[in-house]
Parts: structure tokens; sequence; C-alpha cells
């Protein structure tokens, strides 16, 4: 049947066309149908990274297009590895990533091993704790602006329920101590059920027979956590951790919206000291030299790491 | 048949249709991009004359002021033909003008006799210059405006808060005149009770993402001595920027941000202090004197409730920061001859007097120099005074740039407590001299 299908679309070609298809390979073929893929991403991945490592050796900006564009050399790598500021940035970024790792992947863990024991009820919990990784970021950071609002926001009034303290008497986004960790709530808040959906996965892919042998040689709970399901859980972990990684490095949307960078430059992320650079300040060379520092530090960490991922699996 | 009676019926409606269409289409349209707040909505208002007069149409591309620069920078840097007719902000002339975003308009204001002298100089220098101090004109002044103050000038009134204020600081409870005077002020009337209510002291510029902090702060600085360059050797900045002057004005600034504002104010511009000032917070509030025509109106704090005053004055001498725009032609613009129309409709002293009462700011002479325009208005008296003093930050190229640097060391010190004022000038200076180094022009 398929291949009376076949003859009938090969008769209905028409002549011209149909001696040219015979006269490619399946590997032409091939080729024919990614090449429009291909070009695609030639055109907006990779022209534009190797536009951005050329603009990086100029003096070029984006807004004075009739001035002549210089060759620096390194002046501009140079520039921002010499950059107070840069490092400033770089710091504020490795704790934002940091603390939201760590938090997210032991809450992330612990809710996933939890919804894992299969309680009654477990998959509407599930639904409603993955409630938060389905908003759009904008709305997150527009919602929890007004939560931590000093004089009417739920946040200080719930803080100061427990704790005593007047609510108008801190200011999450305000103070210098306050602002990055209010930064790294909400960003915990947000994606930690998409590490636990992760872990999950992970729990879930772990044999029930492995247990049962556990259970055979007396092994107690916390013998069968750190012996069983933790090994075979990590690779998993290791993947969120990796995808939370990358994600948070090149942060932006959230931080725009919550601080802005501020209080002062106490919550400037790399991401949003590039986007200044870029667009407000329009020093387009030296912003791509700043990306592709980013792009080398991103993609060398994730290569490292990766290496380490695929040890953890094999053994 | 029938089919054929439903296919007459249908392309006779479809004719009528399209003829009652082209009745109210117009020959052309313009676009005009301008920020979305108040004026802007009495701009479109105002512009109904215009295509009643030319049967020429207008579009309306309003951006908020939090994104108007970067929306409209990147307009005009990628020579979008968007916008016919730009309302641009006054830093933004130097970088129009010498990347050709703007049409240059000298031999347009010949051929049609509109005059610069006709307009407040403050406006035509801030506004429409290009380099400053030369006639070479690329806008025509559009909203003129500036830094001023309200009051709550029912909480002034109140007799037991007059007699309190004259017992402690031994002077009336009245608008301020210096800076000091605003600061006693603003500790008077912060964490009062005021009609059951808890009230704050004054509302000021602290926004760090476009420019509001920068255009807070100079306020006081230009007050206490600030400028931007030595006024003999230009870009030669230190001891100027960075003079010991300044550096108290920085401070001044940051003392009263400390003593004298409501919680969580560490990023608020214009919209939050109206806000702050509608909801009955504050006594005392910063803001552009363009808001004040819908402050006035008010239900709640309008009318009686609220008063007027220009910035004080500091020790050193008395300016305000200018703000406003001036309205261009952009150079890549399809429609530049209509959109020429409309600049030399919108020069013409009666639309200048309209745009006046329906909530624009003229910068028109022959309006703001009439006998009763201080009566046209209770703002109006503090508006005339205040384009009097005005001063305007950076207008180069790389007004950006400037912009930034300034933001970032103003706002590190006054909010977020980073360093010392004079650690935060002297930072400010390296920066402004970095870029104009990159500019060429040191």
């Amino acid at each position: 049947m398929l291949n009376r299908t076949a003859e009938n679309a090969a008769r209905a070609t028409p002549e011209p066309l149909a001696r040219k298809v015979r006269g490619i390979s399946d590997k032409g073929l091939a080729w024919l149908f990614i090449s429009p893929t291909i070009l695609l991403l030639l055109a907006i991945n990779i022209f534009p990274l190797f536009w951005a490592i050329y603009l990086s050796f100029t003096n070029y900006r984006a807004n004075r297009s009739n001035e002549v564009v210089k060759n620096l050399g390194f002046a501009n790598y140079q520039r921002i590895l010499g950059d107070q500021d840069v490092w400033i940035a770089m710091q504020t970024t490795a704790h934002f990533v940091f603390w939201t790792i760590l938090l997210q992947t032991v809450i992330g863990f612990t809710l996933a091993w939890l919804i894992d024991r299969k309680f009654r009820g477990h998959a509407f919990w599930t639904t409603i704790i993955l409630v938060p990784m389905m908003l759009s970021p904008a709305v997150v950071g527009n919602f929890w602006r007004f939560l931590y609002q000093p004089q009417t926001g739920l946040f200080n009034y719930i803080v100061a329920f427990f704790t005593g303290v007047p609510p108008s008497s801190f200011e999450m986004l305000g103070s210098v101590q306050l602002a990055p960790w209010a930064i790294v709530i909400v960003d915990t808040w947000m994606w930690t059920p998409y590490v636990m959906l992760i872990c999950l996965a992970g729990l879930r892919s772990i044999p029930e027979y492995i247990y049962e042998a556990a259970e055979v040689d007396r092994a107690s709970n916390w013998r069968q956590f750190w012996s069983i399901t933790l090994p075979m859980a990590l690779p998993f972990i290791m993947l969120a951790v990796l995808f939370r990684g990358i994600e948070n490095f090149k942060m932006f949307d959230m931080v725009n919206l919550l601080t802005g960078g501020g209080p002062g430059s106490t919550t400037e992320v790399a991401s949003i000291t590039l986007k200044r650079q870029a667009f407000e300040s329009w020093r387009t060379g030296y912003s791509s030299a700043f990306a592709i520092i980013l792009f080398v530090a991103v993609f060398g960490l994730a290569n490292i790491y990766v290496k380490a991922l695929n040890k953890v699996k094999q053994r | 048949m029938k089919s054929s009676l439903k296919l007459t019926l249908g392309l006779a409606s479809a004719i009528t249709a399209s003829t009652a269409a082209s009745s109210v289409a117009h020959a052309e349209d313009l676009t005009l991009c301008w920020a979305a707040w108040d004026p802007a909505n009495a701009l479109v208002e105002l512009s109904k004359d215009f295509t009643k007069q030319t049967n020429i149409g207008m579009k309306f591309e309003f951006v908020p002021w939090t994104n108007y620069a970067d929306r409209f920078l990147n307009e005009l840097n990628s020579h979008g033909k968007l916008c016919d007719l730009i309302i641009g902000d006054s830093q933004w002339i130097g970088g129009a003008a010498e990347n050709g975003h703007y049409v240059k308009l000298n031999d347009f204001f010949d051929k049609e006799k509109i005059s610069m002298d006709d307009f407040v100089p403050a406006t035509v220098l801030g506004y429409s210059e290009w380099p400053k101090n030369t006639p070479n004109y690329w806008a025509l002044p559009a909203m003129a405006d500036a830094v001023g103050w309200t009051y709550r000038k029912d909480w002034f009134s109140k007799p037991e808060l007059q007699t309190e204020f004259k017992a402690k600081y031994g002077r009336d409870l009245a608008p301020p005149k210096t800076y000091d005077e605003l600061k006693d002020i603003a500790k008077f009337f912060q964490g009062r009770d005021i009609d059951g209510k808890k009230v704050y002291g004054a509302y000021i510029f602290t926004e760090r993402g476009s420019e509001g902090i920068t255009m807070g702060v100079t306020n006081v600085l230009y007050d206490y001595g600030f400028q931007y360059e030595n006024p003999k050797k230009p870009y030669d900045m230190k001891g100027f920027v960075n003079s010991a002057d300044a550096v108290k004005g920085l401070e001044f600034y940051k003392d009263l941000y400390k003593c004298c504002t409501a919680p969580g104010m560490t990023d608020a511009y214009m919209s939050e202090g109206l806000d702050a000032f509608k909801s009955g917070q504050v006594a005392m509030q910063m803001n552009w004197f363009a808001f004040f025509p819908g402050l006035y109106k008010d239900p709640n704090v309008g009318g009686d409730k609220i008063g007027f005053f220009p910035n004080p004055a500091g020790p050193d001498a008395h300016f305000t920061q200018l703000g406003g725009q001036g309205i261009s032609v952009v150079s890549y613009s399809d429609h530049k001859d209509a959109a020429l129309k409309y600049i030399k409709w919108f020069a013409q002293p009666a639309v200048q007097q309209k745009w006046w009462e329906i909530g624009g700011y003229s910068a028109l002479k022959a309006v703001v120099e009439a006998p009763s325009f201080p009566k046209s208005a209770p703002f109006a008296p503090d508006f005339l005074a205040s384009m009097q003093m005005v001063k305007d930050f950076w207008a180069e190229p790389s007004y950006a740039t400037l912009l930034q640097a300034m933001q970032k060391r103003v706002h590190d010190f006054v909010v977020a407590d980073q360093g010392t004022a004079q650690e935060a000038l002297d930072s400010l200076v390296k920066d402004w001299t970095a870029t104009f180094q990159d500019d060429g022009k040191i």
C-alpha cells in the first residue's frame, strides 16, 4: 500500500523535477532538508556571535553610525577585566547564583522526596507547587514588588506578625543588606518547583527492587537514602543545578523588575551592567567584549560541569 | 438570482463604506512621538485643530517615562521611520544633531519667519541649540518645564501646627525659601499624625534606572555651587564637579533623604511622587511643573489644599533643574514637509496660548510674559520664576553615558550608603573624564 502511494507520488511529480531529485543522493537530500534550519541558525545565532566578536575589538557605538570604527585590539577586554565595577557585578552574580542554587536544590529535592512518598492528594499538591514556575517573570517581579512594599506589602506584615518588628521598619528592596536576599527569595520561590520536577523524575527512575534488596539486608532508612536514593538521583540533581546555574548566571528580568540593580549597585548582576553599557551608554564594542567574556565564562564552567556530570553517571 | 442579489448588495455596501471611510481619511498622517503623561493628552486635543485646518491626520506614539529614552533613542539610532515628529528630551539634542537624527530648522525658521527671540531664552538654549550658545536650531521649544515643589497648604495653615512650628523654629510655617528651611519643615512633618494618618516630610527623586536621582540631586547641587565644568576651560571638571561645596550639597541631599522621606522611596521618580502626594503621605513634593495642573485639579489634594513653590535657594546659588523638550522633525521621516507644517502651526501665538490653557507649558514669550499670565494658574508665577533660573544636565552626544555614571555614583552614595560624598563626586569626575576622552574632546 505504502509502495503504491510512493509510486503514485513519483508518477505525479513533473518529469524535469523528478529527474533532478533522482540525481540527488540520500546524503544530499538530507542536507537539503536540514539546510533551512542550518541557515536560520547561522543567521540568528552564529553570525551575531561572530559579529559580536568582531565588534568587541572596536570602538563601535550603535548610536553613532556616522563615526569611523577604529580597531582597538584587546583594549576593551583589558578595560573590562581591570574595571572594579565589573568585578563587583560578577561577585553579585556569583552570590546570587550560589545562594539560589543551594536553596533551590535543597528545598526542591526535599519537596520531590516528600511528593515521591505518594501520600493522599500528592498529585494535587504537586500541581499547586508547580504554579509559581508557570508564571511569567514579569508578573512575578511586579507582584513581589508589591509584596515587599514596606508600608502596605504582605511580606512585611507576615514578618512583623511572627517577629514583632514593625512592618515599615525594614525595606526588603531598599536596604543594601536585604535587597540581594529579596531577589534570592523570589527566585527560589519561582524556580524551586522546576528543580523539584527534575529531582522527582530522578527519584521515580530508581528501581523498586533495589530498595527491596536493601530491606532484605536490613538497611536503615537513613542508610538507604545515603547509599541508594542520593547517589542514584545525583545525576538528575546535577542536571537541575546545571540548568539553573546557566539560567541564573544570565538572570536579568526579575532583578530588573524588582530592584533595577539597586539600591545603588547592590544587586547589579552582570546582565544588568551589560544592558546598561549596551543600550543606555551605547558602548557597543565594550559591551560586546563584556558579553564575550560572560559567554566564555559560562561555556567554560558548563563544560567542566558536564564532564563531572558524565563521571557521576558512569559510576 | 438570490445569490447575485446578495452579491450586488454586498458590493454596494462595500462601496458605500469605502466612500464613507474616504470622507474621514486624510491626505497623509503624521506620527508624533513623546512620553506618556498629562501634557501628551493635552497635545492630542490641541492637534485636532491642526487636522481640521490642514486635513493632515495625527497619530501619537506615547511611551512611559521610564522607557521613553530607551525606546525613542533606539528608534532614532536605527534610523526608524516610526516618528515623523518627536518631542525629544533636552539632553538628546547634541547626539541627535551630530548623528543626523533631526532636521536642522534654521532655513525653515527663516522662511516661515519663526524667530527664536520670541521664545524664553532658557528654552531655546536648552531645547533647540546645538552646539550650545550658537544659532543652530534643531527643535522648536515645545514644552517648557522645570523642577518645582508642591506642598499641603491645608496642613501648613493648621493653627496648632503653625504655633508649634513657630515655637520650635522661630518663624512662620510657610513655603521654604532655602533648602535649610525646607529641611526644617520636612523634619517637622516627618512621622507626624495628621487627620489620623502618619505623614512624612518630603518626597524627592531617588530613581536609579533612568534619570531620576540625577534630576533630583542637581537641584541641590547647583544651589550649593556645583558646576559641570570650568567656565573658562571646557571639560575641565576637577574642582567644579567635586568641589567642597558640591560635596556639601550631595551630603545635604542624602541627609534630606534619610531624615525626611517615606519608607520605601529608594527608587522613586515622578509617578511615585504623585502617588505619595495624592495619597496624603507627604507634606512637600519635588516634581516637574508639567504635573502641577493635574495635581491642582485633584479632588482630594488639589484646589485649596495644594500650594506651590519654586526650588529653594542654597548657600551659594539659586537654580533649578531644567526639564521640558523641543519638537523636532525626524530626518528619516517620509513626511518631512507635513511635519514642518505642524511645527509652523504649533509656533503660532494663538495655538501656544491654547496649549497653555489646556495643560501644556508654552515657551513663547507672548504667552508667558503676558500680563494676565501670572494669574492664569496658581503655579504660573512660580513656573515663570523657575524658568529664569534653570540649568540643564550635559547635552553632549554622550549624555546617556554621562547620565548613567551620575545615576550610579549618586545612588550608591545617597541610597546605598556606599563611600563618602567626596568619593562619589571624585569617581564621577573620573567617569566623565574617561567619557570625554573616548569622545576625543579632552
